[in-house]
């Protein structure tokens, strides 16, 4: 399904005569440019500060901070809550999804789903850290778990609670893309279900479901509010650490290191992302 | 467009004369695994919403129940801040604004790259993810001097569009994404093309309505964002839903207000997120 | 191509107009009125020419923008609707749970714009740290304001404060120690406000437990061995104590400032707060005015306000609220205090211990690198 790229001389309207000879990432240009005020220039201004110093003078040498083995462990805990929250998120949303798409495609049930899913993505914070505390913490309603309070566990639960509904709304089309015909198209060639999906849904949903986990790693990464609320006496990961840097009241307030911190972030991102593309390269090669 | 629906399209799809038996214990292996789904995942999700409720609903003491905590979100009391009504028109307006901004800047240009600009994707891709990597906190910091220059001209709170079209792309991109990879998009430009069509018409008249489904789910999670999102609105000094609700929590020494706000605004954006999914009815017979 | 053409265009103009925005200059939006006072160049009520004056002057801004005042906190609530009612100028509060670094950031992103906060509420640390943004003003009451507690010239000036508390669900009893703290019935209960890196109030709980256990203000350590111990016997509860979490009896320990250890304040009516009588750590806010206030007729008028001794005044006010005014002293001489008020503060046995910026940042410092090894 990979797209060749068309060429314009493939098939040329009767319009030839009126048409201006731009080419054609000028039509991205609106796009990019919002997203170059928007977006790269608050970003680059937060990594220009990363290398200052509260003077404004450079200061290169801030870099080494990353090596700091306190700032090690908050990059650590970071990895790990996000690696817990999106993987869970990304496998029991992917089941989800599936439930709904093989439903009826105009029923109650799916809108009432898709709704939720809406509401709870973004759903977190403080209302949703009491409501996890109230049901399994100490004094828990339900039971009391008494690894609520570990990191990451706890947490990594309530983040659940919101990376499973985004994974729904954005792996559903995904899903809903997979033609039906090809299921019964290889039930006539004899295949079993297993046989199916390791070779024909799979690989075709991989790099959908590729894509809704990155992101929710990516989600789970910058999320502070639900944190906080969960436990904001000690910091575990970047976003809470960040946090005392930009708003210490006790002179531990140092907006450079949290450029720096978020810098460090982004770094993240970046390998994680390289880690992604060299997936989708490998699930891609499955299609072709 | 078809679903994987064993139970509802196989007199017409089931052409190829499969045996009846395997269909349906196909299709009741199926149901069982979908009705389990559900209830798990109906149980999970909806036990916290329900200690949030029953929280909201507590009296002076615990163990009573009161319907204070819900009907103080109409007592708000106003020193220093505006009213209810006006943060949720405010936020309502935005929800639009973004919406419409979402729609007429990525999706033209999510399949115009995806058609004409291929080796722009990557970049794409990679672009749409960076607003989630950086924490709200941080890029308020960012903003700042951006924002400093829009007050001087422009006050009011619906110019937190310009950021929540920002913080909805990685969203948004992902959800079009899905969708763009799940029809074929060079075979429907090619021959619209070959009839004569503009890149104007192939992109809106007959790519977007073959997206519908994706096109709905990415405004459905930006309108979702900006029902929900707080820390850029708070850090930026506006008064949007959610900081009202937090400011009007603060008035109250009274925990309860919280959890009653919190859910009905849940409550409010889960109707209007029902409203709008009958707005993306499918048509049958387009697959 | 024509219509992608015209997105280009479109896109490219909107991009030129955003720059061309950038390069023209902004100017400071305060209303000066119809007098030709400046007040923003006043530094105190009598050289813009007297009290009503500035009344007039401030009324005809007709608007306040305070930053970080939870209307909970100290009786801000009715200390805003007050001097709304008395002088009819809007007050808008923003951020009510900024700290103070965070109000003088916005002191810095807004600077220019209608928005800007014109008064700030904020710890000693930051005051310190940040006087370039101040404008000096002294209050027609600037006598009764102890030396220590004001900058010679009115950069800053403290007005409130109380003392570290320990507050308490009263189905523990009495508590008259912090040794107490460590026995197994108070398990998972015992919380601070906030981080201790980061929040004025969870540092010095620490500092106060620190005290407490024989240690000196310029050493730490005793208190974050306290809170190990306390973590040890399963008893240091992590979580962030809101009025919720106090209600539903997640948290029902929390070391906090006195005057938010109110019954009133947490929301529950069976609190006790106590105070240890060997460690009695006090800690004052100041007051500082923003150089470039938007508002800077009624940003004056609100520190008159603040620090007026009448009976409706801020500083009465704020002792309903529970904290200690920094006039007390002078008010109770001369009779303008609010006496019923003043009893009701917690009883303090023992010589108050402030904390100076040296010690303070020591103390910062020691918890950066410790904290989470000890609790977490």
């Amino acid at each position: 399904m990979a797209a060749a790229a068309t060429s314009e001389t493939g098939a040329r309207p009767s319009r030839a005569g009126r048409r201006l000879a731009a080419p054609a990432w000028v039509g991205t240009v609106p796009f990019l440019a919002y997203v170059a005020v928007f977006l790269l220039l608050p970003t680059g201004i937060v990594v220009v500060d990363s290398l200052k110093n509260p003077n404004g003078a450079w200061a290169f040498s801030n870099v080494t901070e990353l090596g700091n083995p306190l700032v090690r462990g908050y990059f650590i805990g970071s990895f790990k809550l996000c690696v817990l929250s999106s993987v869970s998120g990304a496998v029991l949303g992917a089941i989800l999804a599936y439930a709904i798409a093989s439903g009826n495609p105009d029923g109650t049930v799916r809108r009432l789903y898709i709704a939720v899913s809406g509401v709870l993505a973004q759903f977190g914070g403080v209302t949703l850290a009491f409501a996890f505390l109230v049901l399994i913490g100490p004094i828990g309603l339900l039971i009391h778990a008494s690894w609520y309070f570990d990191f990451p566990w706890g947490i990594g639960l309530i983040y659940t609670y919101f990376q499973v509904p985004l994974m729904v709304l954005v792996f559903l089309p995904a899903i809903d893309g997979v033609k039906v015909q090809w299921r019964e198209a290889s039930e006539n060639l004899g295949a079993s279900a297993w046989q199916y999906w390791r070779y024909v849904g799979g690989p075709l949903l991989m790099p959908a479901f590729l894509g809704g986990l990155l992101l929710l790693f990516a989600n789970a990464l910058s999320a502070f509010a639900t944190i906080q609320a969960w436990e904001n006496q000690i910091a575990y990961i970047v976003p809470q650490q960040i946090s005392t840097a930009l708003s210490s009241e006790v002179g531990l307030s140092n907006v450079n290191v949290a450029d720096l911190l978020a810098l460090g972030m982004v770094i993240m991102v970046a390998i994680v992302m390289t880690g992604y593309a060299l997936l989708q390269r490998r699930a891609a090669r499955w299609l072709r | 467009m078809a679903a994987v629906t064993a139970l509802n399209e196989s007199p017409a799809a089931a052409s190829a004369g499969q045996p009846r038996g395997m269909q349906l214990r196909r299709r009741r292996r199926l149901n069982v695994f979908r009705y389990v789904v559900f209830t798990v995942f109906g149980l999970f999700f909806a036990l916290p919403l329900l200690a949030m409720l029953r929280f909201s609903l507590e009296g002076a003491k615990l163990g009573t129940w009161s319907l204070t905590a819900w009907r103080q979100i109409a007592s708000y009391q106003n020193t220093g801040i505006p009213p209810l009504i006006s943060s949720i028109e405010i936020t309502l307006e935005l929800a639009v604004i973004t919406c419409v901004v979402m729609l007429v800047l990525l999706v033209p240009t999510m399949i115009w790259i995806r058609l004409r600009v291929q080796w722009l994707a990557r970049t794409m891709e990679v672009l749409c993810l960076l607003p989630l990597t950086i924490p709200a906190i941080v890029l308020v910091v960012g903003l700042g001097p951006i924002y400093n220059r829009i007050q001087h001209y422009e006050l009011s709170a619906l110019m937190l569009f310009w950021v929540y079209v920002i913080l909805a792309l990685p969203y948004a991109y992902r959800a079009l994404a899905a969708g763009l990879s799940a029809i074929d998009v060079t075979t429907l430009s090619e021959a619209a093309r070959s009839l004569g069509a503009s890149w104007f018409t192939v992109i809106v008249r007959v790519i977007a309505p073959n997206m519908r489904q994706a096109i709905l789910n990415a405004l459905l999670l930006t309108a979702a964002l900006v029902l929900g999102e707080f820390t850029i609105a708070y850090l930026l000094l506006y008064n949007n839903l959610q900081e009202e609700l937090y400011s009007i929590s603060r008035n109250t020494p009274n925990a309860g207000v919280v959890y009653s706000t919190s859910f009905a605004a849940l409550l409010f954006a889960f109707v209007l997120l029902l409203i709008l999914s009958y707005a993306g009815r499918r048509r049958r017979g387009r697959g | 191509m024509r219509s992608s053409y015209r997105f280009a265009v479109a896109g490219v103009a909107a991009a030129a107009l955003f720059t061309a925005a950038g390069c023209s200059s902004s100017s400071s939006s305060s209303a000066s009125g119809s007098s030709s006072v400046n007040w923003a160049n006043e530094t105190s009520a009598s050289a813009g020419g007297g009290m009503s004056a500035l009344v007039t002057a401030a009324k005809a801004e007709g608007t306040l923008n305070v930053i970080a005042l939870p209307p909970t906190w100290a009786n801000y609530g009715t200390i805003i609707s007050t001097f709304e009612k008395d002088y009819g100028i809007k007050v808008n509060s923003a951020l009510p749970d900024g700290t103070s670094q965070q109000e003088v950031d916005a002191v810095k992103t807004e600077n220019g714009t209608a928005k800007a906060p014109d008064v700030l509420d904020i710890g000693m640390s930051v005051a310190l740290a940040n006087t370039s943004l101040f404008a000096p003003y002294q209050v027609s009451t600037w006598s009764s304001i102890p030396a220590a507690q004001k900058a010679p010239n009115g950069l800053w000036v403290q007005d409130y404060g109380g003392y570290m508390a320990v507050g308490y669900s009263s189905k523990f009893g009495t508590i008259t120690s912090l040794s107490q703290l460590l026995s197994s019935k108070f398990k998972n209960s015992v919380a601070l406000n906030g981080n201790p890196t980061s929040a004025n109030a969870a540092l010095n709980g620490v500092m106060m437990a620190n005290l407490a256990e024989g240690g000196t203000a310029s050493n730490i350590a005793d208190g974050v061995s306290f809170f190990q111990k306390l973590k040890a016997a399963g008893n240091f509860s992590p979580v962030s104590a809101t009025g919720a979490t106090i209600k539903a009896g997640s948290t029902p320990v929390v070391f906090n400032w006195d005057y938010l250890n109110l019954s009133s304040y947490v929301g529950v009516s069976n609190w006790k707060v106590f105070i240890p009588s060997n460690a009695v750590l006090g800690g004052y806010y100041a007051q500082a005015i923003n150089k470039n206030a938007p508002h800077p007729a009624a940003a004056r008028l609100w520190e008159e306000f603040l620090y007026s001794q009448s009976a409706t005044g801020g500083q009465n006010l704020w002792l309903q609220g529970g904290a200690r005014p920094v006039e007390q002293p002078t008010m109770t001489s001369n009779g303008s205090i609010d006496t019923s008020a003043a009893s009701k503060l917690p009883a303090v046995a023992g010589t108050p211990v402030f904390l100076s910026p040296t010690q303070a940042t020591d103390a910062a410092n020691y918890l950066a690198a410790n904290w989470a090894k000890a609790v977490g």
